[in-house]
């Protein structure tokens, strides 16, 4: 084997000015921590979701199974969905964010709504 | 919402000198490509919302005046909150899908290198130069986040830079380059077929072909044709040369060079291609690479680029900002001037006549390989265009090629 360090290597930093969005860069660092968190919390369910398919025809449990397995039609639709919905779950805020763009009727300031609402 | 999944990564298009992809590899690539099109199916269009309703407002509230230059919607979209995270989660997914796929080579890399050399060794139809260098360019940014861009090689006789592109295509593109990744020279052929019926090249050259995914569609289409694809990435080729041969396609040829002063006789070729690197090419190679390629072309012979279309007089400042976002974020930083171009001025400096110069489109040509039941296919891109609200610019559609060319 080549003398090679992988991790470090998979890491790289591509060359140019990396940019940063977020006002502090420290918010960008930590979702981008989360992001990759929450990639591997999916690869976890999806290995999950394997193990209960092999046991439910009746296969054993062997990491060499679980390697081998392939999704069927169904079962590859079954598990985007649940990216799908995983994603949707984890992005809320965002999209909370957006319907509040969106309709500033969702932006109501409680504060302004008590003393608008004692004053009536 | 229906149709909106992509297929999942096991379905994309393999070759015997795939890379082993274990279960949780897998299972990464499909999160990620499921996060590219979330990204742009539901979250991209919040970005045309907020500024509409927030951004563009208040640039005229504190300016007294409209938003007039894609500069200017630039800087007032950078201070939006809505867009800085939607700007964070698209430049972070795609540094983890650079991430996810270069581990998945550089984990077995010594036997992707042996299994390319069994089929690269003493082979005429690959050329390395060791001397060749990389133009100051390319060597000034890694285009799309790619750590070591194209040329960069880690260990002697590496593929990396090839393998890792290839294997991951699908997870940026969601499936929508085709199951071989090919959906770019499959379209081509289609258009030159359609628009050129009697047209029959004996000599095709390919200049920045990279692994050559979009070459070989040429070669099947002209079987009786010499076909030579040239890239300054010596992993590229490699990798390319040595997919090409596990592919059947013995007669394509790899040559490594720099596309602007590629060695070859004038007037040696009746058709020269370039498939969407305009993009990643500064223009000053632009234009030395155009006069390159008039010159290597026969009399009564083609020139076709095919890219992303450029800004029309008609596109929204919004879909300008929207369309620039890559040159700026994604490290393809020549794509804002290549948006701006007149193309065609370009092809005259170079030589072409004005009255044999056209443009055209074709639709997306996809071959659905393993995905043949999944009733559509999803890109990020193809969201993004057709999120962007501006109905006046039909010219922008991920699932159509925009082409230009001329006869010499």
């Amino acid at each position: 084997m080549t003398d090679i360090d992988v991790n470090k290597l998979a890491n790289a930093k591509s060359k140019g000015k990396r940019p940063y969005f977020f006002d502090d860069p420290a918010v960008e660092r930590v979702l981008s921590i989360t992001m990759a968190v929450a990639t591997e919390l999916a690869v976890t369910r999806e290995r999950l979701d394997t193990v209960e398919r092999l046991l439910e025809a009746g296969k054993s449990v062997t990491k060499a199974n679980i390697d081998a397995y392939r999704p069927d039609d169904d079962a590859s639709k079954e598990r985007q969905q649940w990216h799908a919905d995983y994603i949707a779950r984890i992005l809320r805020i965002v999209h909370q964010e957006l319907e509040a763009v969106e309709n500033e009727a969702l932006n109501a300031d409680p504060e302004k709504l008590a003393d608008d609402f004692a004053a009536t | 919402m229906a149709n909106t999944l992509p297929p999942t990564y096991d379905r994309n298009g393999r070759h015997p000198l795939s890379p082993k992809v274990d279960h949780d590899e897998i299972a990464r690539f499909n999160f990620l490509t499921n996060l590219n099109v979330h990204i742009g199916q539901r979250v991209s269009p919040g970005n045309r919302t907020a500024f509409d309703n927030r951004v563009s407002p208040k640039f005229k509230q504190e300016t007294g005046r409209p938003l007039e230059t894609r500069q200017q919607v630039r800087d007032a979209m950078k201070k939006d909150p809505f867009y800085q995270c939607w700007a964070a989660l698209r430049r972070n997914t795609m540094e983890q899908r650079q991430q996810a796929g270069r581990h998945v080579v550089l984990r077995q890399l010594d036997d992707l290198i042996e299994r390319a050399k069994e089929h690269n060794d003493g082979k005429e139809t690959l050329k390395i130069d060791p001397s060749a260098e990389a133009p100051r360019y390319l060597a000034a940014v890694d285009n799309h986040c790619m750590p070591g861009s194209y040329y960069t090689e880690i260990v002697p006789d590496d593929v990396l830079a090839g393998a890792n592109y290839e294997t991951g295509l699908f997870v940026t593109t969601a499936g929508s380059m085709s199951s071989k990744g090919d959906g770019g020279g499959r379209s081509i052929v289609n258009f030159v077929r359609d628009r050129f019926p009697d047209f029959s090249p004996k000599r095709i050259l390919d200049l920045g072909a990279g692994i050559g995914a979009n070459t070989l569609p040429l070669a099947s289409a002209f079987p009786d044709a010499e076909v030579v694809a040239v890239d300054v990435g010596a992993p590229m080729l490699r990798w390319g040369h040595a997919r090409a041969q596990v592919l059947g396609h013995d007669n394509v040829r790899f040559i490594h060079s720099d596309g602007d002063t590629v060695d070859f006789e004038p007037n040696s070729f009746d058709w020269v291609q370039t498939t969407m690197f305009w993009h990643e090419t500064s223009t000053s190679a632009i234009q030395s690479m155009m006069k390159k390629a008039y010159d290597l072309i026969t009399p009564g012979g083609l020139f076709l680029n095919v890219e992303q279309p450029n800004f029309k007089p008609e596109t929204s400042l919004f879909d300008q900002f929207t369309r620039d976002w890559d040159a700026w974020y994604n490290n393809e930083p020549f794509w804002s001037k290549l948006h701006v171009m007149d193309v065609f001025e370009v092809m005259k400096a170079a030589g072409f006549q004005s009255d044999k110069m056209f443009d055209g489109g074709t639709e997306a040509d996809i071959e659905r390989g393993q995905f043949q039941s999944w009733s559509s296919t999803v890109s990020r891109h193809k969201a993004e265009a057709k999120d962007s609200g501006d109905a006046k610019d039909n010219s922008y559609k991920g699932e159509r090629w925009y082409l230009f060319g001329g006869w010499k």
